[in-house]
């Protein structure tokens, strides 16, 4: 397979990925806790390569995975002991996590040594640097996600419309709610080397919010979001081939939130022309 | 005489709630509350706003935790009583611009029969639509939720919890901002309800109607000022005991308030 090619299809998979769980996020009223997960992730991308001392992406993506359940966890905390509302927690510890995570990666980068070259580039990422291997694991990732979908698909639906309904059912929302989060978390991850911490949220966000202007219904809405978030990742490899020095991971972002201003414009039932002639 | 650890406690009881104090973290917002209803009764849940109506429906659903006290349904434990007992929570609790149809909403009062791995079919649907049918909605069923009137979306929850087929329900607030048609839909089927022996739980805000549509009535400021028949609780003593100087606003001319 040619460079490109992997790079593309790398990307569609990450985008269908991101596409697939955002309406989650996004109907949950979730979408900062997306990008408290992958700025967070910065600061256990660092210690990851810290202990294993060489650019393994297994332990960077586990210090990653940990550093942003933490954060989650952090939260939670902050909720129930103090009278911080949420979106006060989450920006607190938002900007502590990735601030640590800058620091340490001045730090790494200051102390030299082989392979840290690279590490910088989780900030924006770099997708041209997809390996066939990324893909095959993106691939596994897909599907598993696609099943754990299917499987919980009810309890999902239900715990996002109404928690306490559900909870009234006696539906386990809370290991719905785990669930949810982890493989979000997962995703996130997954996309930290091609989009970076910064911008992984809006391929989280924007097909979501794109997908819910056409649609009325759930199962729509993830199907065409999945759709969108994979086509702005091939939008997105193309686009930045076809000119020197474009970065994959921005351009993938810019793909997505013009699908989102296009939405906004042209759906026929929520779009701000409906209705005019 | 039956203790709190007997599997069968207060059995003769709808809804037996003892010492129950709950917080959210800070100091409590109810407190020390014993509350009993027997079965088959309409009864009506009224206080002045914050005086912690919600958060008792809520601790009795297991929806907060509470600090303290026990809640027994026909004398068992909620995780036992759970399938009996129904819920309609506030309306304003929920998106409305959430992305599906009236008869989905309706349906998810059957997931938690259905369990993980059962489709609803074409029974469920049944049901469902039935449910509609029984509070004016047929028409509506594959509307979108986001058009639907306030009093349309009351009903649709009414409808979430009929499914439920249950002993016990309880409704947050279904008067409040919904029209005139609408109100009168659902009086009527939760007397029905009442009248198939079910028992009927409603936090209720107007006072005026108090008389006229429940027979039993618990009134609560924190703690339970006062509960038992509407004839005999209704009183001028007991609404001064709950709402204070709030009850001005009442001609007990117009309320048909006992002396
Ligand atoms: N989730 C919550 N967190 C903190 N305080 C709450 C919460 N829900 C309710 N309260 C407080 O508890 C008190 C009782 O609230 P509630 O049960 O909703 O009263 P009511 O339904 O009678 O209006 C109020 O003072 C309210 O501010
Ligand atoms: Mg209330």
């Amino acid at each position: 397979m040619s460079p490109l090619l992997t790079v593309a299809l790398g990307t569609a998979l990450l985008g269908g990925l991101a596409g697939a769980l955002g309406p989650f996020a996004v109907l949950r009223r979730q979408s900062l806790m997306g990008d408290v997960l992958s700025h967070a992730a910065l600061p256990g991308i660092c210690i990851g390569f810290l202990v294993a001392q060489e650019r393994s992406l297994p332990a960077l993506l586990a210090g990653a995975l940990i550093a942003g359940l933490l954060a989650a966890g952090l939260i939670q905390a902050i909720q129930r002991f103090t009278k911080v509302k949420p979106d006060a927690a989450m920006g607190i510890v938002l900007s502590t996590f990735f601030a640590l995570g800058v620091v340490l990666l001045s730090y790494i980068q200051h102390a030299g040594g082989a392979g840290q070259a690279g590490l910088s580039s989780f900030l924006f990422g770099q997708a041209a640097a997809m390996l066939s291997s990324d893909v095959a694991l993106l691939s596994v990732l897909a599907l598993m996600t696609l099943a754990l979908l299917a499987i919980f698909w009810r309890d999902m639906k239900l715990v996002a419309f109404d928690r306490d309904y559900a909870r009234a059912l006696g539906r386990p929302v809370d290991a719905i709610e785990a669930l949810l989060a982890a493989i979000t978390a997962v995703a996130i991850v997954a996309g930290l080397q091609v989009v970076g911490v910064v911008l992984m949220v809006a391929l989280l966000i924007a097909p979501a919010v794109a997908a819910r202007q056409w649609v009325d219904s759930i199962l729509p809405m993830v199907l065409l979001s999945a759709a969108l978030g994979a086509g702005a990742g091939v939008a997105g490899a193309f686009l930045s081939a076809s000119a020197r020095g474009l970065a994959t991971g921005p351009v993938i972002v810019l793909v997505a939130a013009g699908l989102v201003l296009l939405s906004l414009v042209l759906s026929p039932r929520r779009g701000l022309l409906r209705g005019r002639k | 005489m039956t203790t709190p650890d007997s599997p069968l406690h207060e059995p003769q009881l709808a809804l037996h709630v003892e010492d129950l104090t709950v917080g959210y973290g800070g100091a409590p917002v109810l407190l020390d509350a014993d509350i009993d209803i027997p079965p088959g009764v309409m009864a009506a849940i009224v206080g002045p706003n914050g005086s912690g109506k919600s958060t008792l429906i809520k601790s009795c659903l297991g929806l907060v935790r509470p600090a303290a006290g026990h809640v027994r349904f026909f004398g068992q434990r909620l995780a036992q009583a759970r399938a009996r007992v129904g819920y309609v929570p506030q309306r304003s609790s929920v998106d409305w611009d959430f992305p599906t149809t009236v008869i989905d909403v309706v349906t998810m009062g059957l997931y938690g029969r259905l369990g993980l791995f059962r489709r609803p079919g074409k029974a469920e649907r049944e049901k469902a639509l039935q449910a509609l049918s029984d509070l004016g909605m047929l028409d509506y069923a594959d509307r979108q939720i986001g058009q639907l009137s306030g009093g349309q979306q009351q009903r649709v929850f009414i409808a979430r919890a009929l499914v439920q087929e249950a002993d016990l329900y309880f409704l947050d607030e279904p008067m409040a901002g919904v029209d005139a048609t609408t109100e009168a839909t659902i009086i009527a089927l939760l007397q029905r309800l009442r009248d198939q022996g079910k028992t009927v739980i409603v936090v209720h805000h107007d006072l005026s109607t108090v008389k006229r549509w429940f027979d039993w009535l618990v009134m609560l400021n924190k703690r339970v000022v006062a509960q038992g028949p509407v004839e005999t609780t209704y009183t001028r003593d007991n609404l001064r005991a709950a709402y204070g100087g709030q009850l001005a606003v009442l001609d007990p001319a117009d309320h048909g308030l006992a002396p």
